[in-house]
C-alpha cells in the first residue's frame, strides 16, 4: 500500500498556471510525486505511469487557503453541542487549543474544498484571549491527519466586545493584557517560586500564562482581533512594548493608518466586504483590502462565514473590483496566508517541494461563472461530492426516490 | 475578524418578514400612462375605515429627460440588446431599443461598455427597522412581546436616517419590502419603500402598494416563546396562526356585515384583526418566512384552510423539494444563493435552490435579509444562476436578471409597474460598469423614478445620511 502511494504520480498538463511565487506560465505542466509538486513548467516530461489531468484551456492555481472562520469546530450555528471554538468559562483561555475540538468529518468540509478552499484557519472566537488558532488541510480521516500547523498563533480579542472581560472600558482591556503579559514574564522568572506558592496570586492560571511565553518570546503570532482605529494603535503599541510579533485581524479602519501597520510590519487579515458601520467600526469601507496593500502592508483577505468559506473566491473577486490587482488578490489568498501562518516553505505556491493542494478551474477562480474541475490536497485527487450535491442528486427530479 | 456570531444573532433576530402595503394615492407627480395597469386601488387599507391611514406622500424627484445609449440593456423580458438605448422621461421609461432618440433636454450618457438593467429589487429586508450602528437603541424589528402582534407596522419603525440605506442604494437596489423580524408566529405589517434619501419614510412609501404580513414558521417563534407562555413545538406554531385567523374570520364578518348598511354603532376596531381580515379579503399579502419543505406544505394547507393565498416562502432553503407543489400553489420562493447551516433548518440549503424552483415552473427570486447582501444581489443572482447552469439546469441570464427584478416585483404586487425595462413603467434603471453577473462590476448610476440618487463618479450623487456627517469618514478623507 504505502509502495503504491509513493508510487503516485499526477500530471495536470495544458492549462495556463498561476505559481503566485512567479509569473503565470501558459501551457504548462504541474507534476505531482508522493503528494508534493514535483515540477512546474512548460519542459516538464511526464512519466508514463502517471495519471494525466488534461487542463487544456483552464486555470491552474494553488489550493486557496481561508485565514477566518472556524472549520471543524461548528456544524450548526445554532446548535451549541456543535460548536466548539468558544471556552465559555475563561476569559484568558490562553492554554486554549482548539485543535482537539476540530471534527474531521464535518460535513462542511467537503462542500468547501469541492470549491477549491483547500486550507483553513480554524480559529477560536471570544473573550478577551480566545484561545489558539491552529491550520487545517481540509482533507483527512483524523486531527493529526489534517493539521497543516498547531499552533499558529493566539487569538486576542482588542475590539469592543473585549470590553466586557476587562471592566466595561477599552483602557481596562490593554491594562488587562499588560498585566497578563508581565505576569506570564514573572510567573518565567519565577516559577519554583509559583508553584510553592511563595509570591503574590497573579492574574492568570499557570497554564494559560506558560501559554503566553511563546507569543512574549516571538515563537507564536498574537492575532489581534482589533476594528477601531484606536484599538489598532493599542494593538501596534502593544506589540512594540513587548516585542511581540503581531497580526492583525478585522481592521476595519486599517486603511486610515495603513502607512503606521506598514512601517511596523503587521499583516493584516480583512474580510474585504464588510462595510456596515457600527459604533466600533464607523470607517469601515470596501476598499479597505487595496488601501493597504497601496501602503505595503501584507494582507490576507478572509471569508468569515465558515458555511460558506467557499465564498472566499468572491470576497477576492470584490477586493479586486475595489481596488486591488488581481495578481494580489490570488496572493491574498494563498501565499501570503502561508507566509502569515508561518507555513510558506510548504503551503501557498507551485514550487517544487510543496505541499500539492492543487486546484483546475474552468477560467478566473473569482468569477462566478467559474467552476471548481479537479481538487487536490496533498496530492490526493478529490472527488467533487457532499452531502449538498447528494441532496440535488435527490431531488433534481420529482418525486425523489428515497 | 468579525465575530461569526453575528452571522448567528443577524439571523435569529432578522429573518422574518410581514407586511405590505395598500394601494394609496397614485404619484401625484407621475400621471398613470395607459399602458401602466393601476394597482390595485381596490385594496382598501382596512374595511373598518373609510378614511386614508398613514398616507405615502411620494413625490416624484423633478429631472431633465435621460438617454443612455450604446449600452448592453437587459430588459428582463427576454431581451439583451447590444448598443442599446433606453429613454427616461417624468419618471417613466418612453423607449427601449437598438436606437433611440433624445428627448429635448436630455442628459445624453454614453453606456459604452456598460450595462443597463431594471432597478433591483429586495423583497426581504431589514433596512430602517435593524438600523445600523445596530445598537439595542435601533433594534426595532420584532415585537417581541406576543406570538402574534399582526398588529404592528414596520413603517413605524422604519429610520430613513439608517446608514445602510445609501449602500444598498449603490448596490443598485430600487424598491425594497421592509419587514418586521421572525419572532413572531406573524410579526406584522412590511413597508414598501421607493429606496431614496428622505426624511420620512412616508415620502418612501411606495404609491399603491399594498401591504405584506409578515408570518414565520419553524424555530424562532418557538425559540422565542417556549419558555414564555408558548408556542413551544411545530404543531403549537400551527395552533397560533389558527387560532388568530379564526379570530379574523369572525371580526371580519362582523365589521362586512356593519359596512353593508353602517347602521348602528361600528363595532370596536382591533388593529391585530384588522391585518388578518385584510389577508382574508386578499388586500394584504402574506409574505411567509419558512424554511422546511414539510412545513411549508403545513403552511399550505393553513392557506387553504381559511381562503387566502400566501405570495411567497422567504428564506424557503429546502423549496427545491417541493417545487411542483411550490409552482402549482402559485407561490413565490424568495431564497438566498447559498446560505445554510447556520441553524438546523437551514442544514440541507444547496445552491441550486432558485434553479430547481425554476426548472419546475415556479418563481424564484433571490433576496438578502441582510445590510451586506442586498448590496449585491446581482451576485447572488449570478451565483444561483450558475450553480444551475453547471447542474445541468439551463438557466438563461434573462431568468437570473428576473430573480432579482420583476419576480420580486410580483411578490410585492407591483410587477405591472416596475421590474423590467418596457416603456411606461417607473425608471426605475441601474447602469452598471460591465456585465452585471461579473463579480468585478458595480453600480454606476442608480435612477429612482427617473432621479439620478447614486452617481459612483460624481460625490454630488453620493447621498449621506445625517449618521454619517461628521462621524464616518467621507470616501478620501483622513478624518
Amino acid at each position: 500500500m504505502i509502495a503504491v502511494l509513493l508510487a503516485q504520480m499526477i500530471a495536470i498538463t495544458g492549462g495556463t498556471v498561476y505559481p503566485v511565487s512567479g509569473p503565470k506560465i501558459a501551457n504548462a505542466t504541474v507534476l505531482i510525486r508522493d503528494g508534493k509538486i514535483a515540477a512546474v513548467g512548460t519542459n516538464v516530461s511526464v512519466p508514463t505511469d502517471a495519471t494525466r489531468i488534461d487542463a487544456a484551456g483552464k486555470w491552474v492555481t494553488p489550493g486557496l487557503i481561508d485565514g477566518g472562520g472556524q472549520m471543524g469546530l461548528v456544524e450548526i450555528g445554532a446548535v451549541a453541542g456543535t460548536r466548539d471554538g468558544s471556552l465559555a468559562t475563561d476569559s484568558v483561555a490562553a492554554s486554549f487549543s482548539v485543535a482537539e475540538g476540530l471534527n474531521p468529518a464535518s460535513v462542511l468540509i467537503p462542500v468547501t474544498r469541492i470549491e477549491g478552499i483547500t486550507t483553513a484557519l480554524a480559529a477560536p472566537v471570544g473573550h478577551l484571549i480566545s484561545g489558539q488558532a491552529v491550520l487545517i488541510d481540509l482533507d483527512g480521516a483524523t486531527i493529526e491527519q489534517m493539521l497543516v500547523k498547531s499552533p499558529v498563533g493566539l487569538v486576542v480579542n482588542l475590539s469592543e466586545a473585549a470590553k466586557d472581560e476587562a471592566g466595561g472600558s477599552r483602557a481596562g482591556v490593554s491594562a488587562r493584557l499588560r498585566r497578563l503579559l508581565r505576569d506570564a514574564l514573572e510567573y518565567e522568572r519565577r516559577k519554583v517560586d509559583f508553584s510553592r506558592g511563595q509570591m503574590q496570586p497573579l492574574s492568570a492560571a499557570a497554564p494559560d500564562l506558560e501559554a503566553l511565553l511563546p507569543v512574549l518570546h516571538g515563537r507564536l503570532p498574537l492575532i489581534a482581533d482589533a476594528e477601531r482605529r484606536s484599538d489598532i494603535e493599542t494593538a501596534l503599541r502593544l506589540a512594540k512594548e513587548f516585542q511581540l510579533k503581531l497580526i492583525l485581524a478585522g481592521a476595519a479602519e486599517g486603511w486610515e493608518i495603513a502607512g503606521e501597520i506598514a512601517a511596523a510590519g503587521v499583516p493584516v487579515l480583512v474580510q474585504p466586504l464588510d462595510n456596515i458601520p457600527s459604533y466600533d467600526s464607523l470607517g469601515v469601507r470596501y476598499e479597505n483590502a487595496a488601501l493597504l496593500v497601496k501602503a505595503g502592508v501584507k494582507v490576507v483577505l478572509l471569508e468569515t462565514d465558515t458555511h460558506n468559506s467557499r465564498n472566499l473566491r468572491q470576497q477576492a473577486g470584490n477586493a479586486v473590483a475595489y481596488g486591488m490587482s488581481w495578481d494580489q488578490a490570488l496572493r491574498a489568498v494563498t501565499l501570503s496566508p502561508s507566509e502569515v501562518f508561518g507555513v510558506a516553505d510548504r503551503y501557498g505556491s507551485l514550487e517544487p517541494g510543496k505541499v500539492a493542494n492543487v486546484v483546475v478551474w474552468s477560467s478566473d477562480p473569482f468569477e462566478f461563472t467559474t467552476g471548481v474541475e479537479h481538487v487536490l490536497i496533498r496530492g490526493k485527487e478529490i472527488p467533487l461530492k457532499s452531502r449538498q450535491t447528494e441532496l440535488f442528486e435527490r431531488y433534481k427530479k420529482l418525486p425523489p426516490t428515497y | 475578524m468579525r465575530n461569526p456570531e453575528y452571522l448567528l444573532v443577524a439571523l435569529a433576530i432578522g429573518c422574518a418578514s410581514a407586511g405590505a402595503r395598500r394601494t394609496e394615492t397614485a404619484n401625484p407627480a407621475t400621471p398613470a400612462p395607459p399602458a401602466r395597469a393601476p394597482v390595485s386601488q381596490a385594496a382598501a387599507e382596512s374595511a373598518s375605515v373609510d378614511r386614508a391611514q398613514y398616507p405615502s406622500t411620494y413625490r416624484r424627484h423633478p429631472n431633465p429627460p435621460v438617454l443612455i445609449r450604446n449600452a448592453t440593456v437587459m430588459t428582463a423580458t427576454g431581451q439583451e440588446i447590444r448598443n442599446g438605448s433606453i429613454v427616461l422621461r417624468d419618471g417613466r421609461i418612453v423607449a427601449v431599443g437598438e436606437k433611440a432618440d433624445a428627448p429635448a433636454g436630455a442628459v445624453v450618457v454614453d453606456g459604452t461598455g456598460k450595462y443597463v438593467t431594471p432597478g433591483l429589487i429586495d423583497d426581504h429586508s431589514h433596512l430602517g427597522v435593524y438600523a445600523a450602528p445596530g445598537t439595542d437603541a435601533e433594534s426595532d424589528g420584532n415585537e417581541a412581546t406576543n406570538p402574534v402582534t399582526a398588529e404592528v407596522w414596520a413603517e413605524h419603525s422604519f429610520w430613513p436616517q439608517d446608514p445602510q440605506i445609501p449602500l444598498a442604494i449603490a448596490g443598485g437596489i430600487t424598491t425594497i419590502q421592509a419587514l418586521p423580524g421572525s419572532a413572531n408566529l406573524i410579526g406584522g405589517r412590511s413597508a414598501i419603500l421607493k429606496l431614496i434619501p428622505a426624511r420620512t419614510v412616508q415620502e418612501m412609501k411606495f404609491p399603491g402598494a399594498r401591504y405584506g404580513l409578515k408570518m414565520a414558521c419553524g424555530e424562532n417563534p418557538k425559540r422565542v416563546y417556549g419558555r414564555r407562555g408558548g408556542p413551544s413545538t411545530r404543531m403549537g406554531n400551527m395552533a397560533g396562526y389558527r387560532t388568530a385567523f379564526s379570530q379574523a374570520e369572525a371580526y371580519r364578518r362582523k365589521w362586512d356585515s356593519w359596512n353593508k348598511d353602517k347602521k348602528g354603532d361600528p363595532p370596536e376596531r382591533n388593529l391585530r384583526l384588522e391585518s388578518l381580515a385584510e389577508v382574508l379579503r386578499g388586500n394584504i399579502y402574506v409574505q411567509n418566512h419558512c424554511y422546511r419543505a414539510d412545513e411549508m406544505a403545513q403552511m399550505v394547507d393553513l392557506a387553504h384552510e381559511f381562503g387566502f393565498k400566501i405570495r411567497s416562502f422567504h428564506h424557503a432553503v429546502e423549496a427545491y423539494k417541493i417545487a411542483d407543489l411550490l409552482a402549482k400553489e402559485g407561490t413565490s420562493v424568495s431564497v438566498w444563493a447559498d446560505w445554510w447551516g447556520f441553524k438546523e433548518e437551514a442544514m440541507d440549503g444547496i445552491q441550486q435552490n432558485a434553479a430547481l424552483n425554476q426548472q419546475a415552473g415556479g418563481r424564484p427570486l433571490l433576496h438578502s435579509d441582510s445590510p451586506s447582501g442586498i448590496q449585491r444581489l446581482n451576485q447572488e443572482a449570478a451565483k444561483a444562476m450558475y450553480a444551475g447552469q453547471r447542474a445541468g439546469i439551463p438557466i438563461t441570464r434573462d431568468q437570473a436578471l428576473r430573480w432579482i427584478t420583476v419576480n420580486p416585483a410580483w411578490t410585492l404586487g407591483l410587477d405591472s409597474i416596475v421590474g423590467t425595462l418596457e416603456p411606461g413603467k417607473m425608471a426605475d434603471v441601474v447602469v452598471w460598469s460591465g456585465d452585471p453577473f461579473s463579480v468585478y462590476s458595480k453600480a454606476v448610476q442608480v435612477y429612482n423614478d427617473g432621479w439620478l440618487v447614486y452617481d459612483r463618479n460624481d460625490a454630488a450623487h453620493q447621498p449621506r445620511t445625517d449618521f454619517q456627517l461628521g462621524q464616518v469618514p467621507a470616501p478620501g478623507s483622513d478624518r
